[in-house]
């Protein structure tokens, strides 16, 4: 399924919520379900620091394709990082560099990544693409050394 | 007059507003207070009949324009009992007013090995400036340690005096755990060394009356908006031998007296200090908000606060899992917690759907946070309008985070 498609799929789920309670209880059943970094990633090279909350974030390479483990010491952060892992793991460089995140402001969420809740949500969105600039980066340089060599 | 609550809370139009559908509880106040129709109209009637920038015209406006502002520069005077106008400086906050001391301070009396006293409580506007200072002047920063009721330890106090020490710096009440500090007997101890001392008095001149001449302060500075006036204003009172003696910090127009190529001379005080167009309206706002407070009566106002301290207190001690930090005998209306196994930032966000605003995090004083081990707080801040139900309503919504986190 591609990231257009994810973000439509996760849109239809919050669709039946009415209220804001709904929605947080369901973001605190989706933050158990995040794939858990492990813990040798959890130092400080992995920390986004915000003043609120604090995230870590992991991102590996498995088939040309990044995968992403994270964790957060607040829950509904968590919850949120799920959505995004969900939607961004285990893709190609290009996909995750190119693609737009309108489904957190869809699904009214958006308060939770304004840079004022500094809870480290939105320099992990950055921090991701930029992950995914970086394997792209190494991949190429790889295919080029292959050719010289 | 009486003190009747809800003509008060009729003064503040904000506290009318609905947040996610509920009646707005404000539980922010030692970020920022709301503004009482006076201070709003007050700054309002400026921009609509007599604006003028101050004291440079001959003509009609800014005449008017200037008095209001020196008028309001006397009702600060009043207010904290200076005993000259001229020692009241405006600045544009508490943290300009502090950067005003620590850089103008410093070129006067700080030099290599020098020692400089704050304390383990201070909000980071009362700490990076004097680190910035050290820095300068290879002059080394000593720090008042505190206890777990989270008050300072002055017999500690005592001993971090040396041949050395040049200041004290010091808050009145900290932010974050509310405690009010001895400051006028710590005053009188640094004073005995020969010492100056500094207060930070952001949190505590809207909590009760500040008297600048009984405390025996040196410099004492505060913010306009955390006393029900507007942003971008504040005060530092300084004596006035003092700031005779120092040298300006910022420079420009307004505060010279004659300037050539060769050399420029300063202006008296308090424009020495006043670089430029200050905020006079913003001025002419906190002069409004002082007058609210007089005649509203500090002593009422502390009145009610301490009963709502006590009841919120008292309630929120019965709530399970929760934690208080700051338990001062000496405090104002601040409550500092946390809830067990729940993260202050999930806490805040489900309160704030209650249309509760409540202050999460560290409150720019990671050392208190340190002291106690922890990442951070909620802290519910109540000023002169909070009321004992809207104690109740937090509560509620706590029960509700401790439901949806269990």
């Amino acid at each position: 399924m591609d990231i257009e498609k994810v973000q439509k799929e996760i849109v239809e789920e919050f669709e039946i919520f009415d209220d804001w309670m709904d929605k947080y209880n369901y973001l605190i059943e989706l933050s158990k379900s995040l794939p858990v970094i492990d813990g040798k990633y959890k130092k400080p090279e992995y920390l986004i620091e915000g003043c609120q909350s604090r995230v870590w974030l992991h991102a590996g390479m498995q088939d040309g394709k990044v995968v992403y483990t994270a964790d957060s010491d607040a829950v509904i952060t968590k919850g949120i990082i799920a959505l995004l892992v969900r939607v961004l793991s285990d893709r190609k460089p290009d996909e995750i560099i190119n693609n737009d995140l309108w489904f957190i402001d869809t699904i009214g969420l958006k308060e939770n990544l304004s840079p004022t809740r500094s809870n480290g949500l939105v320099s992990m969105i950055k921090q991701m693409k930029l992950y995914a600039l970086a394997y792209k980066a190494k991949s190429e340089k790889t295919d080029d050394d292959g050719k010289t060599g | 007059m009486e003190f009747n609550i809800d003509k008060i809370r009729e003064d503040f139009p904000i506290l009318k507003r609905t947040v996610h559908n509920r009646r707005l509880v404000y539980f922010d106040n030692a970020a920022t207070t709301q503004k009482p129709l006076d201070v709003i109209e007050s700054m309002d009637r400026v921009y609509r009949e007599t604006n003028s920038n101050i004291h440079r015209g001959v003509h009609y406006l800014s005449d008017l324009t200037t008095r209001q502002y020196e008028e309001a520069r006397e009702t600060v005077r009043r207010f904290i009992n200076a005993r000259h106008d001229h020692e009241i400086i405006f600045t544009g906050g508490t943290t300009a007013g502090i950067n005003l001391a620590a850089f103008s301070l410093g070129e006067k009396y700080i030099h290599e090995n020098d020692e400089i006293i704050i304390s383990a409580m201070e909000h980071h506007a009362n700490i990076v400036p004097w680190q910035m200072l050290c820095e300068r002047k290879k002059a080394k920063l000593r720090i008042i340690p505190i206890n777990d009721d989270g008050e300072l330890i002055t017999a500690e106090y005592e001993k971090l005096f040396s041949d050395r020490t040049r200041l004290v710096s010091l808050t009145h009440v900290a932010n974050s755990i509310g405690t009010v500090n001895p400051v006028r007997e710590m005053i009188a101890l640094a004073h005995e060394r020969g010492v100056r001392v500094i207060i930070d008095g952001a949190q505590a001149v809207q909590h009760g009356k500040v008297d600048v001449q009984d405390l025996d302060a040196d410099m004492y500075i505060f913010s306009g908006h955390k006393m029900y006036g507007p942003t971008g204003i504040g005060v530092l009172y300084g004596k006035e031998s003092l700031l005779e003696e120092i040298p300006p910090y910022q420079t420009g127009g307004e505060m010279v007296d004659q300037v050539t190529f060769e050399k420029t001379t300063f202006n008296r005080l308090p424009f020495k200090f006043e670089a430029g167009t200050p905020n006079y309206i913003g001025a002419i706002g906190l002069g409004a908000a002082l007058e609210y407070l007089e005649r509203t009566g500090l002593e009422k106002i502390a009145a009610h606060e301490k009963d709502l301290l006590e009841y919120a207190t008292r309630r929120l001690s019965s709530v399970g899992g929760l934690h208080m930090f700051g338990n001062a005998r000496n405090k104002i209306s601040v409550i500092s917690f946390v809830l067990e196994d729940i993260h202050p930032y999930d806490a805040g966000m489900v309160i704030d759907k209650y249309g509760i605003a409540v202050r999460t995090g560290t409150h720019c004083a990671q050392p208190v946070m340190d002291r106690f081990g922890i990442r951070g707080t909620i802290r519910a801040s109540m000023a002169m309008y909070n009321t004992r139900e809207e104690v109740d309503r937090l509560c509620e919504a706590i029960e509700k985070v401790k439901e949806m986190f269990s």
